[in-house]
């Protein structure tokens, strides 16, 4: 309410101070102002195609000539995929690789999206819950499903800490269950509140930078900024992926 | 403002009137189904071409780079291999050559040695023949140089008898003076 308040009277007051910062995360249909339906075609929707585009144009446009020697474009799409690659084979295993494309498909999208987030005007879809729940629910159901599949009822082990104390055991086993259901909470919140924090702390100076006095250091804090929004785009993809591959090691290797 | 009044103004639950985001509009819960939807379509389109296209063909490249690499290094060792047994025939020519060098200079020696010493024995030959020749002659000169002594010795004893008025027999002093120069 507060924050509504605030927002909607500063508007009003039509003041040179004018702080939306949340308003860059806002789903807007693309033709039309009506409501969103399930299949509206918004600016969320048309980022993810984007993000499909840049994706192809990397993987497929990229390594289309299949050089010995590779091109730009090509040696990026082979550093995606031998990164991915070598974290499943480091984390999960040999028999994780099996998963491979699943993985690079998560790492791929989230990589690209929070990149194109990073482009002025641009809309982050990596910064809504509704999309990183998606994700991290997709992984968690995958993972505990995958998890029965292969182990049967040893997959409970997990949770039973043998080489804890008998006595202490029944709690351990409480707090590895709770810990194991917080794990799809953390691992969407921990994506959409990273990016979202940016993106809304850029808008927070950029309205700063109305004030005269006050621009040249808000500009400087937006580049500032933006540096560190490079880094947690590629460091909240790469945390994504790789607790991905480490749920999946405890799917497959479930003793501890 | 009171929050009622706004509420009448927004466009929707999540958009005030002015077309700002009405509280967190990660929170809406109008657009979630379009976002899942949309976002479900963008994963599978994304999962279908890396794993039928994007995927294979790169691990097809990295393979045949693999490839194309050990060749190269068995390749570059099978040219080393040929360099270094080129050197080594290269140096086994080399010592060859330097044994049949010595060989040849050894046998030009020998062979200029024995005609030097077929052309030694020769002038040596020719020298004491001609030192041989040369005695006979000296020993001749001698010789008929004492024959001489005698004859001048005859004569000479003839003029001093026929000087001190004596009538000289030359056989008589011919003998005499043989017997002077034996003795």
């Amino acid at each position: 309410m507060a924050t509504e308040a605030h927002g909607s009277e500063a508007a009003a007051e039509g003041s040179s101070l004018v702080f939306h910062p949340m308003d860059q995360f806002m789903v807007e249909p693309l033709f039309g102002d009506g409501a969103v339906g399930m299949f509206t075609i918004t600016n969320s929707a048309l980022w993810m195609f984007i993000a499909i585009l840049a994706i192809v144009g990397l993987m497929v446009v990229g390594t289309s000539r299949r050089a010995i020697v590779p091109t730009r474009s090509q040696s990026i799409a082979e550093l995606a995929y031998g990164f991915v690659y070598k974290m499943i084979e480091d984390v999960t295993g040999k028999d994780g690789l099996v998963y491979f494309p699943y993985i690079m498909t998560l790492f791929m999208f989230i990589v690209s999206a929070n990149f194109l987030g990073l482009i002025p005007m641009s809309f982050t879809t990596t910064s809504h819950f509704a999309v990183t729940v998606v994700l991290a629910m997709a992984v968690f159901l995958t993972v505990t499903i995958l998890g029965f599949v292969k182990n049967g009822s040893k997959f409970l082990g997990l949770f039973w800490v043998s080489s804890a104390p008998l006595a202490l055991r029944p709690i351990l086993a409480i707090i590895e269950l709770i810990s194991y259901f917080v794990r799809p909470v953390s691992h969407s919140i921990r994506l959409a509140g990273n990016v979202m924090a940016g993106h809304a702390v850029i808008k927070v100076f950029a309205g700063f930078a109305a004030i005269a006095v006050i621009s040249p250091v808000s500009i400087l804090a937006i580049t500032a900024m933006y540096g560190l929004e490079i880094l947690v785009a590629f460091i909240q993809a790469y945390v994504f992926t790789i607790l991905t591959c480490v749920y999946l090691k405890d799917a497959l290797h479930p003793s501890h | 403002m009171a929050s009622e009044t706004h509420a009448a103004e927004a466009v929707s639950s999540c958009v005030d009137s002015h077309g700002s985001a009405l509280g967190m509009p990660q929170l809406c819960g109008d657009w979630i189904g379009n976002q899942v939807f949309w976002l479900v379509i963008t994963l599978v389109v994304i999962f279908l071409v890396l794993s039928r296209i994007a995927l294979p063909r790169i691990a097809s490249v990295l393979a045949e780079r693999q490839g194309t690499i050990t060749n190269d290094i068995a390749a570059a060792e099978d040219l080393k291999r040929k360099a270094l047994e080129a050197e080594a025939a290269y140096e086994q020519a080399l010592a060859d050559a330097r044994v049949q060098s010595q060989a040849i200079a050894q046998a030009t020696r020998d062979e200029i040695k024995a005609e030097l010493d077929v052309a030694l024995a020769k002038a040596d030959a020719e020298i004491s023949a001609k030192a041989a020749e040369s005695e006979k002659a000296i020993a001749d000169i001698r010789a008929s140089a004492l024959e001489n002594v005698e004859v001048v010795a005859k004569d000479t004893a003839e003029a001093i008898v026929a000087v001190l008025g004596g009538k000289a027999d030359s056989a008589k002093i011919a003998a005499a003076v043989s017997n002077r120069l034996k003795g």
